[in-house]
């Protein structure tokens, strides 16, 4: 297991061994937070009675066996799912019926689990897209963008981050498997968002491929000054190298909430975690 | 450099146009004026279709009402000036794409078609029934209207439309392209290809994915209208049939001809379709039939239209005559 931090890992990950998590005293109010969510689909209960909280300079890793409601958290937490019970918190304020498009004017950006692209868009204008968005240019309906150097200039920068420059100006579709997850994620960077929510970002790209996504993830939320990361991962070794907390679902329930070395340092948690995924591939 | 040939022929194509009149008989010229009726319409429609995603199978019913109300400001007002009825028929287009399209824009694929189909089944309904406003079957006449407030008492009909009126049209379909040019390649242009391409995503990076179909469907009423009014005084009547599904089958006819994913496409589709009835009536009573034939193989072998095949042919033609300079062209 490496979980000796490369040089540009995330800031957390460069803490010392066994430095203790932020005092919860000091910490500010949560950017994001679930009271008490339930969630079902029908008769059958994704999640029950979950309540976290994520505040300002966290990465949190949400790991938990397959069908574990993790994907359910996410969606709930971004409110393309509503509660059947509880309330989620986004900067104080209830997201009941706020809906995607303020959410993400008010600074949250999220992925998905399966690669979202626009297939026909060009890389550079999918990163517009989002960019467009966050400089309030959307209504913009007789200024041609490709003259748009603030745009232009945001777009590059992202494109940078990602390690997309050579790749502009190439349709999103004809792209690689692991280069469409850097641009799934660096458009949603685009947006400036105070928080983030990743589920799954290195889902289908290879073992080979994943710390390097991870590693420019990371790297880029610092140079982006994201506040807050929210990661749903099942590698358990990008989990230990990033998170400065890890949440353990099982079944639908919180059942553990811990800084990474005292996570780890439990086998009961990694078995039920970690032991039932054991020859699960996804 | 792509950008500059493309201008070019763009413009030797104008030029082209504005020749007819000058070489070729006035039955040409006249041929030509319903073309730019549809191609303004056309530019409207696939701002919805190409750009947005979202194909409507009633978009007849906008050039109906530019017709109509170019039949009311003319005809029942007595206003003679054909820009005060270009203006009411684009307010029109507006007015009545708001609420139709606030109700279809929650609808995607065939349900926003068969939504839109309804309401082209509606109009028509209405404009039949509606004798005593709207003529019934026989329509409402649409007079001769004065052009930039000149009559041209002198020129008959044939005259006014093979003439000065071809480049009124000539002329307004120019700008209505250029305009449309300007809305497709704005922050606005590319939010509606994000919400065409996958709107769940582009919710998420903060389209308003909604609003924008519905101002797409606004604006391609607007369009929809002006041509319109233009199809109106050219037959110097506006009549149900203008409204008929198969007429907005026409305008779906067109713009695949002619390829919905080029700019130009539908234009080029309006251009290719007007000539080719033209030739096919006057060959065969079996037309029709050619024209579904052709439909069918545009639809199988030229997906992307004349246009596409156009773009390829000229890739193709590049390639072979610059064989030593690298060809980085991206298949746009
Ligand atoms: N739309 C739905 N309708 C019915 N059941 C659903 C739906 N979405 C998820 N579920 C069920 O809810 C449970 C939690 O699903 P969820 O997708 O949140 O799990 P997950 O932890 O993200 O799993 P994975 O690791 O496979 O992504 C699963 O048992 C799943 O089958
Ligand atoms: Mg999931």
């Amino acid at each position: 297991m490496s979980r000796q931090p490369t040089s540009n890992a995330a800031p957390p990950a460069e803490e010392p061994k066994g430095a203790p998590p932020r005092p919860t005293e000091h910490a500010p109010s949560p950017l994001i937070e679930a009271r008490s969510v339930c969630k079902n689909y029908g008769a059958f209960r994704a999640l029950e009675n979950v309540s976290i909280a994520v505040r300002e300079g966290e990465f949190v890793s949400i790991v938990g066996p397959n069908g574990a409601g993790k994907t359910t958290l996410v969606n709930l937490l971004t409110g393309l799912l509503v509660p059947t019970k509880g309330e989620v918190y986004f900067k104080g304020r209830n997201i009941a019926g706020v809906g995607p498009v303020t959410l993400a004017t008010q600074g949250m950006a999220r992925t998905f689990q399966l690669v979202q692209i626009f297939p026909e868009l060009t890389v550079a204008e999918t990163i517009a897209t989002a960019a467009v968005t966050r400089q309030g240019k959307r209504w913009r309906l007789l200024s041609p963008l490709p003259q748009d150097a603030e745009i232009a200039t945001r777009v590059a920068e992202i494109a940078g981050l990602f390690g997309l420059s050579s790749r502009l100006a190439t349709l999103s579709r004809l792209l690689s498997q692991g280069e469409k997850k850097l641009l799934d994620v660096a458009s949603a960077f685009a947006l400036d968002p105070q928080v983030i929510l990743l589920d799954e970002p290195t889902s289908g790209v290879s073992t080979a491929e994943k710390h390097a996504v991870m590693a420019t993830l990371a790297g880029a939320a610092r140079a982006a000054g994201v506040q807050a990361i929210i990661l749903v991962e099942h590698d358990m070794d990008l989990v230990a190298a990033y998170s400065r907390r890890i949440i353990a679902l099982s079944e639908g329930r919180v059942l553990a909430d811990l800084p990474p070395e005292k996570f780890f340092a439990d086998p009961v948690i990694i078995e039920t975690v970690v032991g039932k995924r054991r020859g699960v591939s996804c | 450099m792509k950008h500059g040939s493309a201008l070019l022929l763009v413009a030797i194509a104008a030029g082209a146009l504005a020749l007819v009149p000058l070489l070729a008989p006035p039955f040409y010229a006249n041929l030509l004026v319903p073309f730019y009726g549809y191609a303004i319409a056309l530019l409207g429609f696939n701002l919805l279709f190409g750009y947005s995603g979202l194909l409507s199978f009633g978009h007849a019913l906008f050039l109906g009402l530019g017709a109509y109300t170019a039949a009311v400001v003319a005809g029942v007002w007595g206003i003679k000036e054909f820009e005060v009825a270009l203006l009411a028929a684009a307010l029109a287009g507006l007015i009545v794409a708001l609420p139709l399209g606030w109700l279809a824009v929650r609808y995607r694929g065939i349900f926003f078609g068969m939504l839109t189909l309804a309401y082209g089944m509606l109009a028509h309904a209405v404009l039949f029934k509606f004798y005593h406003l709207t003529g019934g079957d026989s329509g409402m006449r649409v007079p001769r209207m004065h052009l930039l407030g000149l009559e041209f008492a002198a020129y008959n009909k044939i005259e006014l439309l093979a003439g000065p009126f071809y480049y009124y049209c000539l002329t307004l379909c120019a700008l209505a392209a250029f305009l449309m040019w300007r809305i497709v390649r704005s922050p606005f242009g590319l939010h509606l290809r994000s919400l065409r391409d996958n709107a769940q995503k582009a919710e998420y990076l903060g389209v308003r994915v909604h609003q924008f179909r519905l101002a797409a469907f606004a604006i391609s009423g607007i369009y929809g209208a002006v041509g319109g009014t233009i199809l109106g005084f050219r037959t110097g009547l506006a009549d149900p049939e203008l409204v008929y599904w198969t007429h907005s089958g026409h305008l779906v006819f067109m713009t695949v001809l002619g390829g919905f994913s080029s700019f130009l496409g539908p234009v080029i589709g309006a251009l290719a379709l007007t000539l080719l009835q033209d030739q096919l009536q006057s060959l065969t009573q079996y037309w029709r039939l050619v024209l579904g034939a052709i439909l069918a193989l545009v639809v199988i072998f030229l997906p992307r239209g004349l246009a596409g095949l156009a773009i390829d042919v000229s890739l193709l033609l590049g390639r072979r005559s610059a064989p030593s300079t690298a060809s980085t062209t991206e298949t746009a």
